[in-house]
Formats: structure tokens, sequence, C-alpha cells
């Protein structure tokens, strides 16, 4: 079944194209990511699958319905989890976790939500006390707080330290087991590789490759560069599937001490995907 | 929940919220008490009515303003905050309604009016002397207070639809409010004294209507011939000011965005 069906998505500020006939599906209990550098569409597409914009043109349906006409039942079904929130700093994270808590039909219950977050020792503090990282913890506390078979995610571990990126990681992945789909913008290449099942790569404001983090750009069957040293000289193949090449050298009883075996990594398939639509 | 379960669940948090910013509550109830307390220091001005003194006028009208500046100023304003600072973008995402949201806005604006109503009565009696009214002119205070607020909050709540940051918020909504407190019969009494063009200016507003009613609480009856009609036109109060809250409630409905528009 599927979540987000998405098809000639576009949207113009001013004149100016921001996304230029997007199509994406993302089915049921998948964790999908959107990657691209900053000014590709991603928010803006985000905002439009959220019910936040208007799109200008192409079908969207999320969970079945028009994200543009739909109304609080649907929104129920739905997590967002913000990106650049500064509201309710008088109020304790224990205050405004229970409020919004009590906009749901069945909600988990705040502490839980708080705990699973990690604020349990910051239940009573004002939220204007809290650290940048924190702060983005309770917005994915407020995210998830109605049990949302869909969660919003726009680039959730901007400004984390790496510890609390992993234990981020851990909680999404605790979500998708449960079942939650999961919507995932980033440019941490390495959040994508942890988190996703798919992805998918906007630039310019169109989706320039889609696949799984190990497939993508062709990455599989990009083959492998081979490095060794053969009578001090450094010699380098690239060969489409290194075992051939490997049991070769082996057999010539070569010099292995020095052999190394690269593949393209996630970062170089996406920086040649931008690179080609800058 | 239902709407209003929500709209009151709201208006907890939004009242949770002003009172911890201590600035605001210091400002919202002190400034109008200090005002009332100099004007009525100063202004000595006697009429015909025995007993009756320029700080009794000033109590009964200043509620008015206080009115004015409470639901028009912190409603417009803090429409603006809320649009800039997320709390809206938050809102939208979740099942909540505009009406719930709107609604805890106008409990508040609501619990500070009746909170400064209250600080305005009380200099006026036990400062000036003013003399508290019988039952039923609370009962036409009760009125004309809930048609004032609610008109003032709903006028305050289309204004922040066309200002842009909330940092100007406060001076664009402030110039309706001294330029109508000072053609109203707020702080220049009686209007009479003004220009005739100025009255039929002020008449088209609310706040003329507000001040008049609530001196028409206040004052003994025969302060009446000092306003413009001679009358207290209580009918023509409840017109104006419901038509008001008419007009406000339109153009909230046609202007009211959860985000701010596209970039």
């Amino acid at each position: 079944m599927t979540a987000i069906e998405v098809r000639g998505l576009r949207k113009a500020y001013r004149g100016h194209d921001v996304v230029r006939g997007i199509d994406l599906d993302v089915a049921r209990g998948e964790v999908f990511a959107l990657l691209g550098p900053n000014g590709a569409g991603k928010t803006t597409t985000t905002e439009i699958l959220e019910g936040h914009r208007r799109r200008d043109g192409g079908e969207v349906r999320v969970l079945g319905a028009d994200p543009g006409t739909a109304g609080p039942g649907w929104r129920a079904r739905i997590g967002i989890v913000l990106q650049d929130a500064d509201d309710a700093a008088d109020l304790t994270v224990g205050e405004l976790v229970g409020h919004v808590a009590g906009f749901y039909p069945r909600p988990r219950p705040s502490a839980e939500v708080i705990g699973l977050v990690g604020l349990t020792a910051k239940k009573d503090s004002r939220i204007r006390t809290l650290s940048g990282g924190q702060r983005r913890r309770l917005d994915v506390a407020l995210g998830i707080v109605g049990r949302p078979e869909l969660l919003f995610l726009d680039e959730p571990t901007t400004g984390f330290d790496p510890e609390a990126r992993r234990q981020f990681w851990d909680l999404i992945r605790a979500l998708a087991v449960e079942g939650t789909t999961i919507l995932l913008t980033t440019h941490y290449l390495e959040e994508a590789e942890a988190l996703a099942d798919r992805l998918a790569v906007l630039a310019g404001g169109e989706i320039v490759a889609r696949g799984t983090p190990a497939g993508l750009g062709g990455r599989a069957s990009a083959g492998a560069k081979v490095s060794w040293r053969a009578d001090g000289v450094l010699r380098t193949e690239q060969v489409p599937d290194p075992a051939p090449l490997i049991r070769e050298l082996v057999a010539a009883e070569a010099d292995l001490s020095t052999l190394t075996i690269t593949r393209p990594t996630l970062e170089d398939t996406y920086l040649t995907l931008i690179g080609a639509h800058r | 929940m239902s709407t209003l379960a929500l709209g009151v669940s709201r208006g907890h948090v939004e009242l949770l919220q002003f009172l911890r910013d201590r600035t605001a509550v210091v400002f919202t109830f002190a400034f109008p008490g200090m005002l009332l307390l100099l004007f009525g220091t100063i202004f000595q001005d006697t009429y015909d009515q025995p007993g009756v003194s320029a700080s009794h006028v000033f109590s009964a009208s200043m509620i008015a303003y206080g009115i004015l500046t409470t639901a028009f100023v912190t409603m417009g304003a803090g429409l603006a905050l809320d649009r800039e600072d997320g709390t809206l973008k938050r809102l939208h995402g979740t099942p909540i309604s505009a009406t719930s949201y709107v609604l805890g806005k106008w409990f508040l604006v609501l619990a500070l009016s009746v909170a400064q109503a209250a600080v305005l009565i009380a200099v006026g009696a036990l400062v000036f002397g003013m003399s508290l009214p019988d039952a039923s002119h609370w009962l036409t205070f009760a009125w004309i207070f809930l048609l004032s607020v609610t008109a003032c909050s709903l006028l305050g709540m289309a204004v922040s639809g066309v200002v842009r940051h909330a940092r100007t918020a406060g001076a664009i909504l402030n110039v309706p409010v001294v330029a109508l407190q000072f053609i109203s019969g707020v702080f220049i009494y009686p209007v009479i004294q003004l220009p005739s063009w100025l009255i039929t200016v002020a008449s088209i507003f609310p706040v003329k209507w507000m001040a008049q009613g609530f001196r028409a609480v206040f004052l003994p009856d025969g302060m009446r011939v000092n306003e413009p009609a001679g009358q207290w036109e209580l009918g023509r109060v409840a017109l104006v000011l419901g038509a008001w809250c008419v007009i406000g409630l339109v153009l909230c409905l046609v202007t009211f965005r959860w985000t701010r528009p596209d970039r």
C-alpha cells in the first residue's frame, strides 16, 4: 500500500520554478530519504506533502488524501517535526507535550514520549532553557506524540552532536520497526545511508536519481578500483568485478601488503549526481 | 476533544505563557493604572453634576482604552508573533482547528481585559472616590465589555494579516490606537470640543461607542448631556459594536493564514 504518491508536482515562487515535475512513491512502513543540496526543493516538496503549502501543479496523495484539502482527521494520522520552530519558550517540556497530546484521538502518554527522546530530566524545565539539540528532540517528541502513521522529518539532526545523532537514529529505527512510514530530508549522507530503505536525490527541483542507498546512481554496478604495488610501482585498475583480478594477483604471488579495493562511496555518487545538474 | 475544550486548553497555555513574561504582565496592568493616576490628578475639571470629577470620567473612559490596547494590540501582535515563531505552523500540522486557536486567544484577551478593567475601576473607586454602579448597570457593563473585547480582538486579528514582521507589529497596531483614543472621547472630553467632522469620523469606529457605553455605566445619568447626542445611545452602542464584530469576523475569515505567504 502506498503512503505517499506524487505525480508531476510543480511549484514556483514569483515565477521561479522551485519544484519542476517530481514523481515520488513511498510505501507504507518505508523509511524514505530525500537528499539534496540547499535550495534543491526538499523543504518545499515536504511542506506541500504536509499540507503547509499549495502546489501549482501535479497530483499528490498522502495517506489517500490530497494534503491541500485534507481535514483534521487526516492531520491526526500524520506527524510533522518542524525544522526551525521557536515557539512556547515559556512553557515547560511536560506542559507543551501534554498540551499537544490533547489534540489527538489516541496519543502516546507524554511521559513516555519525553522518555523516548531522552528529555525526562528536562521535563519541568522551561523550553527557553533547552540547548539547540534538546529543542530539536522536543520537536521530535511533538511530532510523534499523536502516534502518526506517517512522520515527516525535515533535516531533523541539524546541530546535533554525534552522540545525540546516534540516539536519534535509534529512535527513528524503533519507530520504523513499529510500522511508522517516515519521510526524511537530510543533507547528511551517512544519515540517509543509516536510516533509509530507499532514497531520491533532488537537484534544481528535479529528482536526478533514486534507489536504495547501496544501489544509488549505479553504485552497486560501478565496479571497483584495485590498487597494489608491483616492483615498487603503484598499479591501479578499474574493474567491474575485482575477484578475478585478485585471484590472478594471488596466483602470481604479487606483494599484497599495499592492496586496496575501493568502491564509490554514497558521497562520491551523490556529488557526481548533483554536480551534473549544477 | 471538542473545539471548545481545545479552545479552553489553548487559553490555558496562552495565559500561562503570558503570566510567565513578567515585563508584559507589569506593563499591561501598571501602565493604564499609571495613566489614570496621572490624568486623574492633573485634570481637576468639574461639571454641572455634583460629585463628578474628571478623574471619574477618565476611570470610565479608560476601560475602553484598556480593552483597545489589550484586545487589539495583544491579539494583533500575538498572532504575528505566533506566525513568526512557529506556533501556528506547529498547530496547523495537528488536528486542532483554527477556531480552537482563536478561541484560546480570545480567552487570553478576555482574562487580561477583565483584570485590567478591575485595576482601572479599583483606582477610580479607591483613589478618586468614584461610586460603583448598581446591578442593572453592571449588566450593561457586561454586554458592552464582551462586545468591545470581541470586536477589538477580531479587528486586531484581521490587521495582523497585513503585518509582515512581529517586531513591527506593535508600531503598526498602535497607529489606529493612538489616533482613535484622541478623537473618541477617551482623553479629550467632552467630545463636543472636537470639530464636528472629526466626531463623525470617530463615530464610524468602535472606540467612541465603547467609551460612551462605559461612561453610561459609571457616571450619573445627568452626565449624558456631555455626549455628542446628549444621550447615552446604548442601542446605538450595541448596534455599532455588533456591526464591528461582524466586520472583524468577515475580515478574519478572509485574511487568516496559518503560515507566512510564499517567499
